[in-house]
């Protein structure tokens, strides 16, 4: 039998990254993410792990790219406030292409905000918060269940494409308590580091070279020890030392654009729910897919030719999904806890609208959407229609 | 020239200090008390104070929306900078003054108040910017010793042994094992400052000091013992006795640096054990349940006395050689 629990967001989310291999954890309190490093602090040493809480959320960062770097997988959680001052540190990762874990539970913001109330204001943060082209990978999981699944997607895809991972989660759903099963030990994929025993005596390790296999995954990272390192966020060259050629900048920045925007369909995750006749899709992520299903579910009743696309993977936007189930449906209703950040970036990937009316529902006073408000939206679409 | 009480009674009579009741502070709290004496002093000494607050409990309890308990200016800005922003408020003053903007008599005080986590911890560059460019603020650290706003986290300020979320007294660990940063000899470390300690139970050492930093010409920097009583696990009667424990027991000796001159402003004629101090706090009451418990407090006990001593060879040391 699978284990039953009943856990909180902010638990699930600690114990999975544990489950994940997570051995070190460094942060700095801040509601409403300070329960992942309580139960971090209280957890970590059991397994051989280390806890550090750091006197910002600056070092926060850096040491979890420190530990990262010298072989340990690591996270740092934290929330708004503390994820502006985290910006430098994920370029930095995004350059120096160090898996790590950047868990933000997402508050009314900007500034100070409502520390307590929930909000998907942090979107366009997450994808464009550190300077300089880039891509990233950015998960967002709407149940406690999720939660503890994904935050084991968020770091096998920091291992596989050796990139920061922001591991996005609302405040409801960090203090939510839910029951689930835990996934057994042989349902469960984990990456692991490559151990340098994976290189011959004289080989030379480059770190930031393309993998000959298959242009342009990035090659694994290999423990710290025996290869050195040149680790600098400088743009360099594929042994690590700083370039500032034109063609050596040019070919590190595409290439660490494209090790993920090329593999975006691998890497993409997302629930559909009845979406094969439907006329009206519903789109929300996080929190607010809770509601959003629910709606779906009532208006089915009533016979409406409703769906639901629900993305787990914000970033890279989960497209090709997007655009075949989008295909079908005459209205497009975006619901989101910001004043359409999301919005904006599904009309633009949609490319060609072919006469789609796209409804925005957005609410940012630190309410979470109800399903009736997203109802009311369907119900009078369907009269529209 | 010391305070005269009768008229600080006066003044506070009339109460527009700055801070109102009504807020939601808990009862006991060492934070409202250090608001209102430091208020209290610069409104009896003419200043109009001008308040800046690091995020924290004080910020976050004495302003529920839609409510205020500030009746003077106040600024917050975020957990990390109020002493940079002071800095900039006060640099905007000196300007609009030197632009004759500023009339005639009117005198601030510029106040930045922060609890240990935004002084010792995040706010500690900002904190060392703002000391070293020399603004003319006063900055007062109410220290709770962790993160209380937040649960109970440990900082930079908590004692070894005090059990903490994040540094949890269990099987393996004590609790936290690192000592307390010396905030005081961090701030003495800079140029032409004047930095000092105060306890909530010695009122008039505590205005004493206030008045001299209002008056100094150069940064100020204000230690606060101030005691939670919710995660020192306390009654909330016990803040002024805690407070004095604090000073007998030399775990939080009363002094000040001003321009590298100490001074220690109270020297209790007996001493009592640390050890009186830790066990009339719950935050220890796991540490005393350990088999090694002895030997901890005792650790304690010699850092304590050895920083005294320290204390009394830099008053004889200093004395008369200031550092400029």
């Amino acid at each position: 039998m699978p284990e039953m629990v009943f856990l909180q967001g902010n638990e699930a989310c600690a114990l999975g990254a544990i489950k994940a291999g997570c051995r070190f954890f460094a942060a700095y309190p801040i509601t409403p993410s300070t329960e992942i490093a309580e139960v971090m602090a209280r957890e970590l040493p059991k397994v051989g792990g280390v806890f550090l809480q750091m006197e910002d959320e600056i070092a926060s960062a850096s040491a979890v790219v420190g530990a990262s770097l010298a072989g340990v997988k690591a996270m740092t959680a934290t929330s708004g406030p503390g994820f502006s001052l985290m910006q430098e540190v994920i370029g930095y990762a995004v350059m120096t292409e160090t898996p790590c874990v950047f868990v933000n539970v997402m508050r009314v913001g900007p500034s100070t905000g409502i520390p307590t109330k929930p909000s998907q204001g942090d979107i366009m943060q997450v994808r464009w918060g550190t300077h300089g082209d880039h891509a990233i990978i950015a998960i967002y999981p709407s149940t406690v269940e999720e939660v503890y699944r994904h935050i084991i997607t968020a770091f096998n895809l920091s291992e596989e494409y050796r990139t920061p991972v922001i591991f996005l989660m609302d405040e409801t759903l960090a203090h939510l308590r839910e029951s689930f099963f835990l996934p057994r030990d042989e349902d469960i994929f984990v990456v692991e580091r490559l151990k340098d025993s994976f290189l011959s005596e004289e080989e030379m390790f480059l770190p930031f070279s393309e993998s000959e296999y298959a242009e342009p995954t990035p090659l694994p990272l290999v423990e710290m020890g025996r290869t050195r390192f040149h680790v600098s966020g400088l743009v360099h060259d594929e042994s690590g030392f700083p370039f500032t050629s034109p063609d050596i900048a040019e070919k590190l920045i595409r290439r660490l654009v494209n090790k993920i925007r090329l593999h975006a369909d691998e890497i993409a995750l997302y629930e559909e729910y009845e979406t094969e006749d439907a006329e009206i899709l519903v789109v929300a992520y996080g929190i607010v897919a809770r509601s959003a299903l629910k709606a779906v579910k009532i208006a089915r009743r009533d016979g409406i030719k409703v769906g639901l696309f629900k993305p787990i993977t914000i970033w890279p936007v989960p497209a090709s999904a997007f655009k075949r189930v989008a295909e079908k449906a005459h209205v497009i209703i975006i619901a989101e806890m910001n004043l359409g950040q999301y919005a904006r970036e599904l009309t633009f990937v949609l490319e060609d609208r072919k006469g789609k009316v796209i409804r925005t529902l957005n609410k940012v006073g630190g309410e979470l959407i109800t399903p009736e408000e997203i109802l009311d939206v369907i119900t009078e679409t369907q009269v529209e229609i | 020239m010391p305070v005269n009480i009768k008229q600080l009674a006066q003044e506070f009579e009339k109460k527009e200090i700055g801070i109102t009741q009504g807020h939601r502070l808990c009862p006991g709290c060492g934070a409202p008390i250090t608001v209102k004496f430091v208020l209290m002093i610069a409104k009896h000494l003419g200043y109009e104070p001008i308040v800046g607050l690091a995020t924290g409990c004080l910020e976050v309890s004495t302003t529920v929306f839609p409510y205020t308990a500030w009746s003077v200016p106040y600024i917050h800005n975020a957990f990390e900078n109020v002493a940079a922003t002071m800095s900039g408020v006060e640099t905007a003053y000196r300007a609009l003054k030197a632009k004759g903007r500023i009339p005639e008599g009117k005198r601030y005080a510029f106040i930045a108040f922060a609890g240990d986590g935004g002084t010792y911890d995040i706010g500690l560059q900002a904190l060392s910017g703002m000391l070293e460019r020399g603004h003319k603020v006063l900055y007062v650290l109410y220290d709770n010793e962790g993160y209380m706003n937040t649960g109970n986290q440990r900082s930079g300020a908590t004692p070894p042994g005090s059990d903490t979320t994040t540094a949890p007294v269990g099987k393996k660990l004590p609790g936290k094992i690192q000592l307390k940063k010396n905030i005081v000899e961090i701030v003495a470390a800079h140029e032409n400052v004047y930095a000092a300690t105060a306890a909530l139970s010695e009122p008039l050492d505590f205005f004493a000091k206030v008045e001299k930093a209002l008056n100094f010409e150069g940064p100020s920097f204000l230690a606060v013992f101030s005691p939670c009583v919710r995660f020192w696990r306390v009654n909330d009667d016990q803040t002024v006795e805690i407070s004095k424990l604090a000073v007998e027991t030399k775990y939080w000796p009363l002094y000040e640096v001003e321009r590298g001159v100490y001074r220690v402003t109270r020297k209790p004629r007996q001493f009592r054990p640390v050890e009186e101090f830790v066990k009339a706090q719950g935050r220890f009451r796991r540490l005393l349940e350990r088999p090694d418990a002895k030997e901890i407090v005792q650790e304690l006990q010699e850092y304590v006395d050895r920083r005294w001593e320290r204390l009394l060879a830099l008053e004889e040391a200093t004395k008369d050689k200031p550092i400029r």
